[in-house]
């Protein structure tokens, strides 16, 4: 049983699920672990895997989800961690590698599970995707396999469930190695054992089959995948307008605002703490349905309502109310920035990219991509970082990591801090300028694509070297497990809250305090000449590009009370996401590139953002 | 070197094959590093290989072997030298 210093240092026991990519070890894992799942980068690196707890015979034992690897001689940085991982295991002898094979590519996987028999660490091998093998025309007979790896083999289907109670029953029995094999001859060797265990009768092709093949082939894969990333957008914005529309924006309207109104009166409707927690009061003209200004007799005071002289002269009543967009106090927009307007949109994304990532289809989307990413130094198989980067830029800069070269990196990164928003960015966008319809969101989004294009065909010219080649394995569809699914749209969902709630209250604290002490009118005279004159915007915008450094979605939301017209809010929009990443992501960056090439492509992102911002200004009218 | 009625080679590179032509692999025109990225996908001397489909412009290559399926890249495709049964 476990040595209490070294090893596991203590800790329960560990199980390491081990096995190539596209596997379906994370259903595996899924059906193992409980609720309770965490992801975490490992340590040092910024490779993500996740870990979770079982009950094995009443005691809680971790389950390590690692990083799906092919061979234990890595040529990638997500093989090292697998690797690593495997080495640190290695030194508790109670510890077990759950051998994760896909049973339809049984030759192929055999080269890891034999690899980790020479390790010396238990090894339970678990032949999954077992319900596949009859449409592929595949046999095999587990018992024989069992008898010459000489450990055990247990067949399941992790997404029906089928296996895993006997699985769990079996881990006990898992043993390190006693299969001898010479390393030279290690294909022979699984060309033996393959010929002892497997039969290879007709394959059936499936719809899944052929649809494999049609999204793949450029004649029929374009079409579809025009129709794929259409679907996907409108099932963004449908949910997300739904969920914004029916739930959120109803709660708050209807049970936090009256909240909010009685503690705005409660704190003297005014004052140092007021503002830091309600933010400002407007007043809104209830027959016109619109905020107004103007000189009022009297106190203000949330909830009441009062007369007010407009500019013109007239006298209008209208209620004393908070504005949760612009009112700018913690409780107000700070809350109502992150849940309501925001994620809605980061649920509805990931749910959609979960599909995506697990239905199989990234991979063959990165194949009808290569060509065209070729032409910004890229190749394929970086689309995949930068869908990642729509939802979050952080996951996206970690994702550059599966791109082979420096260069490579370095341009994916840089073309992501720079033109790819977040969905938080983007949710906000689509708040301040969903309104002029395709006439205001056509620009933004049309320019950041304009610019992802022409900075990435700038880049490969200018930097020496040239991109790799794509070289990845294609998996076949599959129907994602819900649970699976659902568990990572979870992790994502919660991570964004985990992140983001904390940096906007923070971001909003500071707006405040910096409006306080004047300094944000000292800046704004200060660079009037760049925001006023190269760009076109009012001084008090500087604000928001000062915000921007913090968190994207509420600097884009400090817009709203500056009264812009249709054209200072796209240019607005569209310096706020390229002018410089939010600082988390910028954390990850310096991580990635180091100092020197985070200074390189900072120096790219403001001047492409001044070139961008400044032609803008002069083209739209 | 053998030639198959039609009169074409019958060693050529994956990239050069037909689009649905089988074939077995012969030899991988590359150093250590590449033989080995590609065996760790399935791709090595000795395996049955189809090719699926390739792109326009020197596009990626999908290949089938087994039931893996893969995407090459069209230079690196040009290294794996074929026997085309």
């Amino acid at each position: 049983m476990g040595n209490g210093e070294k090893g596991n240092g203590g800790g329960p026991m560990k199980i390491l699920l081990m096995g190539n990519p596209n596997v379906g070890k994370s259903v595996v894992f899924s059906r193992l672990t409980g609720a309770h799942v965490i992801a975490s980068n490992y340590p040092g690196t910024t490779v993500e895997f996740t870990k979770g707890y079982m009950r094995l015979k009443g005691k809680r034992v971790e389950v390590i989800d690692v990083p799906g690897t092919y061979t234990l001689e890595p040529t990638s940085k997500a093989e090292e961690v697998a690797v690593d991982m495997l080495k640190e295991a290695k030194e508790d002898p109670e510890n077990i590698v759950i051998n994760v094979v896909d049973a339809t590519n049984l030759e192929r996987n055999l080269n890891l599970t034999l690899q980790l028999l020479k390790e010396g660490i238990q090894v339970i091998v678990c032949l999954n995707l077992w319900d596949e093998t009859k449409h592929t025309g595949i046999e095999i007979d587990a018992k024989k396999l069992e008898e010459i790896l000489g450990v055990p083999v247990v067949s399941t289907c992790a997404i029906s469930g089928e296996g895993i109670a006997e699985l769990i029953k079996r881990l006990s029995e898992a043993k390190s190695n006693t299969y001898e094999y010479d390393v030279e001859e290690r294909w022979t060797e699984i060309g033996r054992i393959i010929e002892e265990t497997q039969k290879v009768t007709h394959r059936h092709h499936t719809f899944l089959d052929r649809l494999g093949e049609a999204s793949v082939r450029p004649v029929t894969g374009i079409p579809i995948a025009f129709a794929a990333l259409l679907a996907s957008f409108s099932i963004i914005r449908f949910i997300g307008e739904s969920l914004i529309g029916y739930i959120f924006e109803p709660i708050f309207v209807g049970l936090w605002k009256p909240v909010m109104v009685k503690l705005s009166a409660i704190l003297g409707s005014g004052g140092f703490i007021h503002d830091i927690l309600i933010g400002k009061i407007f007043l809104f003209n209830i027959e016109t349905e619109e905020f107004i200004k103007g000189v009022v007799t009297g106190k203000m005071v949330a909830g009441s309502t009062v007369m007010v002289k407009t500019i013109t002269g007239e006298l209008v009543s209208a209620e004393v109310t908070i504005d949760f967009v612009q009112s700018m106090g913690l409780l107000t927009t700070g809350l109502f920035v992150p849940f309501a307007m925001v994620l809605p949109y980061i649920f509805a994304f990931y749910l959609v990219l979960s599909f995506l990532e697990d239905s199989g289809y990234l991979p063959r989307l990165g194949v009808l991509m290569d060509n065209f990413m070729h032409r910004l130094g890229l190749h394929g198989l970086s689309i995949i970082p930068m869908m990642l980067g729509l939802g979050c830029n952080v996951p996206g800069a970690l994702a550059t990591r599966v791109l082979e070269t420096r260069r490579e990196r370095f341009i994916a990164a840089t073309l992501m801090a720079i033109a790819v928003p977040c969905m938080a960015q983007i949710a906000m966008v689509i708040g301040l300028v969903g309104k002029f319809g395709i006439l205001g969101l056509g620009p933004v989004f049309g320019t950041l694509f304009v610019v992802w294009v022409l900075l990435g065909i700038i880049m490969d010219r200018l930097l020496p070297g040239e991109s790799p080649e794509i070289f990845t394995e294609i998996p076949p569809y599959r129907i994602p497990y819900a649970k699976a699914l659902l568990k990572k749209l979870w992790m994502r969902t919660y991570g964004f809250l985990k992140e983001a709630v904390p940096y906007v209250l923070l971001g909003v604290f500071i707006v405040n305090i910096l409006y306080a002490l004047h300094i944000i009118e000292l800046i704004g005279r200060f660079l009037s000449p760049v925001v006023r004159g190269l760009l076109g915007l009012p001084n008090e915008a500087v604000a928001a590009l000062i915000m921007g450094f913090l968190r994207k979605d509420i600097a884009i939301g400090m817009l709203f009370p500056l009264g812009l017209t249709m054209k200072q809010l796209i240019v607005a929009s569209v310096i706020l996401t390229m002018y410089f990443p939010c600082v988390a992501t910028f954390a990850v960056l310096v991580r990635e590139l180091g100092i020197k090439d985070m200074l390189k492509s900072t120096l790219i992102m403001i001047i492409s953002a001044l070139l961008v911002g400044g032609t803008l200004n002069l083209i739209l009218r | 070197m053998n030639i198959i009625p039609g009169g074409r080679v019958a060693i050529v590179d994956l990239a050069s094959m037909r689009q649905g032509e089988e074939g077995r692999v012969v030899r991988i025109e590359g150093g250590w590093g590449l033989q080995r990225r590609l065996e760790a996908l399935g791709v090595r001397v000795g395996v049955k290989i189809k090719k699926v489909s390739g792109h326009f412009m020197r596009g990626p290559v999908i290949a089938r072997m087994g039931n893996t399926e893969v995407a090459i890249g069209w230079g690196m495709a040009r290294r794996v030298m074929v026997e085309v049964l």
